[in-house]
């Protein structure tokens, strides 16, 4: 995602479901809007990680294959973009979440991102590191701050080395 | 069900299992979920021929996801105030992962109490995959 940028973030119900079982966890509070009104919850409420599943409202998210661009996963080659990749891409290095309250189906979110720090490092297991920082604030639709996020990506200078 | 202030205390520790032999298609599940649509989850042949990997491995998110369930099965989903981790090392699949939470500290905040938890999640060959902490607000 590019500096400054502002996303609409609907969270349904049916995207929480999916997420929910995604990560495997079948609670009532994330699958079962009946049992949830029963829960603490009081109803349906996203799971920890789901705002970050604002990638799938992102129009131009780099991740999601797009109508007419090159996509560099395979198809008549292993890669489908013009040569091998200089790097094994980016990984994730670090995810952190503060939560002011629970996401809720009907909540309509603004989220900004915005770039935070960068820093090297040097790794034996892949060469040069070189972190940086990104952070998405999520508002509700009464401007209220709900979640902030603070991400931090690496990129190596070849694949991780497995121990 | 929040957690009573009286029915915990430092060093508490809690195990889960998150999940058993690792499927792809739990990897290819997620990225439909989340949106992380990148091939090093789901393309082995662009994982291991372009990107020089094994082959596919989990998101980090996904497993963020798996173990976040400690934490809310312990605290309650909407008592927990803040979750983070750090990716130690990559999840494979038919990996089997495990978490162990345990309590840090017991503390007031804001006129609140909270704990903090540190957590770990391991492998099968216990490897640590990920690390890191929450905190949760108390009952009482």
């Amino acid at each position: 995602m590019s500096d400054d940028k502002k996303i609409t973030f609907p969270v349904e119900a049916t995207h929480i479901l999916m997420f929910a079982r995604s990560i495997g966890d079948y609670s009532p509070e994330h699958v079962d809007a009946e049992a949830a009104k029963k829960t603490e919850a009081g109803g349906i409420v996203a799971p920890l990680t789901f705002p970050q599943s604002v990638a799938q409202f992102d129009p131009d998210y780099y991740l999601r294959l797009q109508p007419g661009k090159p996509w560099f996963g395979s198809g008549r080659n292993p890669s489908g973009i013009e040569g091998k990749p200089s790097s094994s891409g980016g990984l994730h290095a670090e995810q952190h979440f503060e939560y002011m309250r629970p996401l809720r189906p009907g909540d309509v979110l603004t989220v900004t991102v915005h770039d935070g720090d960068t820093w090297e490092k040097e790794s034996k297991r892949a060469g040069k590191l070189m972190f940086s920082e990104r952070i998405t604030e999520y508002r509700d639709q009464n401007g209220e701050l709900v979640v902030r996020a603070r991400s931090v990506g690496v990129k190596t200078e070849r694949p991780v080395a497995q121990g | 069900m929040a957690v009573k202030k009286s029915d915990i205390k430092v060093g508490d520790t809690r195990e889960m299992e998150l999940v058993d032999d690792l499927k792809r298609t739990q990897l290819v599940m997620y990225s439909g979920a989340s949106g992380d649509y990148n091939p090093l989850h789901t393309d082995d042949v662009y994982t291991r021929e372009a990107a020089g990997y094994p082959g596919v491995f989990a998101h980090g998110m996904l497993t963020m996801g798996m173990t976040g369930r400690i934490v809310t099965d312990m605290f309650g989903v909407t008592n927990v105030k803040k979750y983070g981790v750090r990716f130690t090392n990559q999840v494979w699949p038919g990996d089997s992962l495990k978490a162990k939470a345990t309590v840090a500290d017991i503390r007031e905040e804001n006129g609140e109490t909270v704990a903090d938890v540190t957590i770990e999640t391991t492998n099968q060959k216990g490897q640590t995959v990920i690390t890191g902490n929450a905190t949760a607000r108390l009952e009482g």
